[in-house]
């Protein structure tokens, strides 16, 4: 048995869709590639495929990642193998899903949920300048703390997310406010961008958000579960 | 190209499942507009999860966008909180295509497959920022256009409505459209002209050119204005299923919606003469596609769409001439995988559930069965003939085959029912239940009632609903009786739905003011029980003078006029009234798909007959034949012509 690694993004009108939804798309595309998917066993036998860490609806991505066990053996080089297996995909794949990378990895590796530390995501806010965002980045930056509220087994508790702030910053100005880059950690529970947002005073309302990385950890270095050779243009022009 | 995408993407952060308004499913069709293309909204006025999958409206969207002076795109009712964002923002309902506001469209065209989505219908047109009654329109509003199995009684709706279809409608949708084309090409003037071309397409009414009288509170006449159109819309009916094998490419959504599967459709009508089916009687005759193509559509439409289930759909899809070779081809189906085959619509017999068997191969989650009435007596008033031993045998070998879970469906408020047949519901199911005990352990039948709502067009036409009260001291007799009985679970639709879908399901023209008030009052989604509310029906009835004593629950005369008696779906009204003459004799008819015809006038009217590819009807039980099926059947039946070809398959009757 082999596991192929798939990188892919999801821009534009599909991100709308839920991360359930991305699942049943990509077993119907694994389903029309015609790719020889493994099964689970027992009682009722689903495709074995995992996902990573969940998307939130209406946020964009170009590191989104999902590892399929495949009946069949790699033909001949792996990695041209895998990029066939790849191109197949992208070819049945709705406008918006696009698979970036794909690779075969070693079954006995950590599951994509446990070894991702941390993603870097890029928020777009609408209504505010650069020195303004700035100033709130760097009250947020010298808090001790930042307590947010979750909700966790129906029960609303507060924690505090500031271990979880690896790294924020205003990169630029867009055409109606700004555009911030922020790493955050995913565990043990991963923090999201809008509740970072919803931490700063008055809350912010992000205009879009999209997921740029996601990082784990091998030896002392920072890598990705899958590195893309570049984002890909097609992910800026099929933002309608 | 005009698209409010833009200011759709910055509101759907704030709305629930905002997957339900980007579209882009596989199979979408982006099409260009173009002045010389009359352009269609298809609109199906529930959730985008329910109508995306209607089979119709993807038909005759792929039926018009093929055609090269039409386009279509489609739109789904807003949920409640979408259309609030939509209000907040100015911003009007849209294609899900290519996100075009509604009313630059020439035509609104809706499906109406239930009459608790009317008042979706006038807030569907609102939103598009078109006048909801039709005389406040003017020439650069779009037309309004309905279909489905409502459209059989449009009375309702005749306010709000410039047209209703009649039937199947892959040919009339092209007759139609030509009209619009030439009135979008004339400069889309005037309403009334173009009102009289459509009314003189076959299967089109437009209430707007009759005339409705009244003698005292009850229906006269609805007669037409003018000589020029027609006294009687007769229905469409497509002759032969073969010419159209659609929809060719189904849409494949991506967010998770209702019957969320490949479906092929194999046959389209049911003779079986179930006398409380409306869906049974207006599809009449019989049209079976060939085997063949089904079998074809299966296979491309797995490999195109990447789906691991297909449905067989059809009314009583058992009764395909050879059933069980085509699901035996569809699982045996290469390249797909795991495949699963599902078939919606089952007899009740052991035969049935060796199919069921078959296609249920790894998931034997439950079954259910139909019996509609508790005793043979009450089966028989209402032309389901099921005996007890067809659903013991067929229970007994579900329960043999590994099933655990039973479910099975009945009607209560049927004409003549006694409470011992009521009582009989309960009767049926202890036994299904002691049966299952020899196989298992806690075998459980859940037992789902619902309340029997008369329809246009069925012989229980003139039956007087059961009260809300009768039907809810219904449920509770068997409530009470179900406490009692161990592995029993008893589900009731609720009551008060049945009534006001009985309301709309036969009422005339008095009952637009009542929908509108409705509507206003914010009453949508009335399929939907947490928006369901009875108050807001009977207070809007209240205020205009009307009564659900008169409306619903008023047994009709024979002679007395109904408000679509100016409609056909060819049934003639002395077969219709013959045969509600024999139900309250409890005496029963046979399927005409195998045994001589009783000219209902479906077929006779229209110069067509059933099409089906085997003469003989299927092995199993005794349902709706009469016939002693143990031995696959040999009935008498005349066989016009026998032939491969698949386009000239057997035609039996007539």
């Amino acid at each position: 048995m082999t596991t192929l690694r798939v990188r892919f993004g999801k821009c534009g009108k599909v991100r709308f869709t839920s991360h359930r939804d991305v699942a049943r798309i990509w077993e119907r595309a694994l389903r029309r590639a015609e790719i020889n998917v493994a099964y689970t066993q027992g009682f009722s036998p689903r495709p074995r495929v995992s996902f990573g860490l969940a998307l939130a609806t209406g946020h964009e991505s170009q590191a989104e990642y999902l590892d399929v066990d495949l009946v069949d053996e790699p033909v001949g080089n792996h990695s041209v193998w895998a990029a066939e297996l790849g191109e197949r995909l992208d070819r049945v794949l709705p406008e918006g899903i696009d698979v970036l990378a794909t690779t075969t990895v070693d079954r006995s590796t950590d599951s994509l949920q446990q070894a991702v530390e941390s993603c870097t995501w890029s928020i777009e806010i609408n209504g505010v300048d650069t020195i303004q965002a700035t100033r709130w980045v760097e009250d947020l930056l010298s808090r001790e703390e930042i307590v947010v509220e979750r909700e966790r087994k129906g029960r609303v508790v507060s924690e505090d997310v500031r271990p979880q702030v690896l790294a924020l910053g205003v990169t630029g100005a867009t055409e109606h406010g700004v555009r911030l880059l922020a790493d955050l950690g995913t565990q043990p529970r991963a923090l999201r961008p809008v509740e970072l947002l919803a931490a700063i005073d008055p809350p912010l309302r992000a205009r879009s958000v999209r997921r740029m990385h996601q990082w784990m950890t091998q030896g002392s270095e920072r890598i990705e579960p899958l590195p893309a050779d570049a984002a890909p243009g097609a992910l800026a022009e099929v933002r309608a | 190209m005009s698209s409010l995408w833009s200011e759709l993407e910055q509101v759907l952060d704030e709305v629930q499942k905002p997957a339900r308004y980007i579209g882009g499913e596989d199979g979408m069709i982006v099409p260009a507009h173009h002045p010389d293309k009359a352009a269609w909204l298809l609109i199906y006025p529930d959730t985008y999860e329910v109508g995306l999958p209607n089979q119709g409206l993807q038909i005759l969207y792929e039926i018009l966008n093929e055609r090269s002076d039409a386009v279509a795109e489609r739109s789904y009712a807003p949920w409640t909180d979408m259309a609030k964002v939509l209000r907040d923002r100015g911003l009007p309902l849209f294609s899900v295509d290519t996100h075009r506001p509604a009313a630059e469209f020439d035509v609104l065209a809706f499906n109406l497959a239930a009459e608790l989505l009317y008042t979706n219908l006038l807030e569907c047109i609102d939103l598009a920022g078109v006048p909801v009654r039709t005389a406040n329109r003017s020439p650069a509003d779009p037309l309004v256009i309905v279909g489905g199995h409502c459209a059989y009684n449009p009375e309702p709706l005749a306010d709000f409505i410039d047209a209703a279809v009649l039937g199947d409608g892959e040919e009339v949708v092209g007759e139609i459209n030509q009209v619009l084309a030439a009135w979008k090409a004339a400069g889309r003037r005037d309403r009334h002209e173009v009102h009289l071309g459509l009314a003189a397409v076959p299967g089109v009414y437009v209430p707007s050119l009759y005339r409705v009288t009244f003698a005292g509170d009850r229906l006269a006449a609805v007669t037409p204005h003018d000589p020029g159109v027609p006294e009687v819309v007769e229905k469409r009916t497509v002759a032969d299923l073969a010419d159209w094998p659609y929809p060719r490419h189904q849409l494949v959504p991506l967010t998770e919606v209702v019957h969320d599967r490949l479906n092929v459709e194999v046959f389209r009508g049911c003779t079986r003469g179930c006398r409380f089916c409306q869906a049974g009687m207006i599809t009449r005759p019989v049209r079976e596609r060939p085997a063949d193509q089904v079998r074809t559509m299966v296979a491309d439409g797995l490999k195109r769409t990447g789906y691991d289930e297909v449905a067989l759909t059809s009314l009583s899809t058992a009764d395909f001439s050879g059933i069980d070779e085509v699901v035996a081809s569809a699982m045996e189906d290469e390249g797909c995988g795991q495949i699963s085959v599902s078939l919606p619509s089952l007899r009740v017999d052991a035969f049935t559930v060796g199919i069921a068997a078959q296609i249920q191969r790894a998931r034997r989650t439950g079954l259910t069965f139909a019996p509609e009435a508790g005793t043979w007596r009450l089966r028989t008033v209402i032309n389901k003939l099921i005996t007890e031993d067809d659903l013991y045998s067929a229970v007994e070998s579900a329960y043999s085959q590994g099933w655990a879970r039973m479910k099975l469906y009945f009607l209560v408020g049927l004409p003549t029912e006694t409470d011992e047949d009521t009582l009989g519901i309960l009767e049926l199911a202890r036994r299904c239940v002691e049966i299952g005990r020899a196989y298992h352990r806690s075998p459980s039948v859940t037992v789902s009632v619902g309340g029997f709502v008369p329809k246009p067009f069925t012989p229980f036409q003139w039956f007087g609903q059961n009260t809300e009260a009768e039907l809810r001291r219904k449920v509770g007799l068997l409530r009470d009786e179900a406490r009692n009985l161990k592995g029993v679970r008893l589900k009731w639709h609720d009551p008060g739905a049945s009534i006001i879908e009985g309301l709309l399901s036969r009422g005339d023209r008095r009952l637009g003011p009542v929908i509108e008030d409705v509507w206003s009052n914010g009453g949508v989604f009335q399929e939907w029980s947490e928006h369901f509310d009875p108050k807001l029906w009977t207070s809007a009835l209240e205020q205009h003078g009307l009564s659900l004593e008169d409306q619903v629950y008023r047994h009709r005369a024979g002679d007395e006029p109904l408000p679509w008696d100016h409609l056909s779906a060819g049934l003639h009204r002395d077969f219709l009234w013959q045969d509600w003459r024999d139900a309250l004799e409890g005496a029963g008819l046979e399927d005409c798909r195998w045994t001589p015809c009783y000219d209902c006038g479906a077929c006779t009217g229209y110069g067509i007959e059933h099409v089906v590819a085997s003469a003989t009807p299927p092995a199993g039980g005794s349902q709706g034949t009469g016939q002693d099926l143990a031995r696959g059947g040999e009935v008498a039946v005349r066989l016009l012509t026998r032939d491969t070809d698949r386009r000239t398959p057997a035609r039996v009757g007539s």
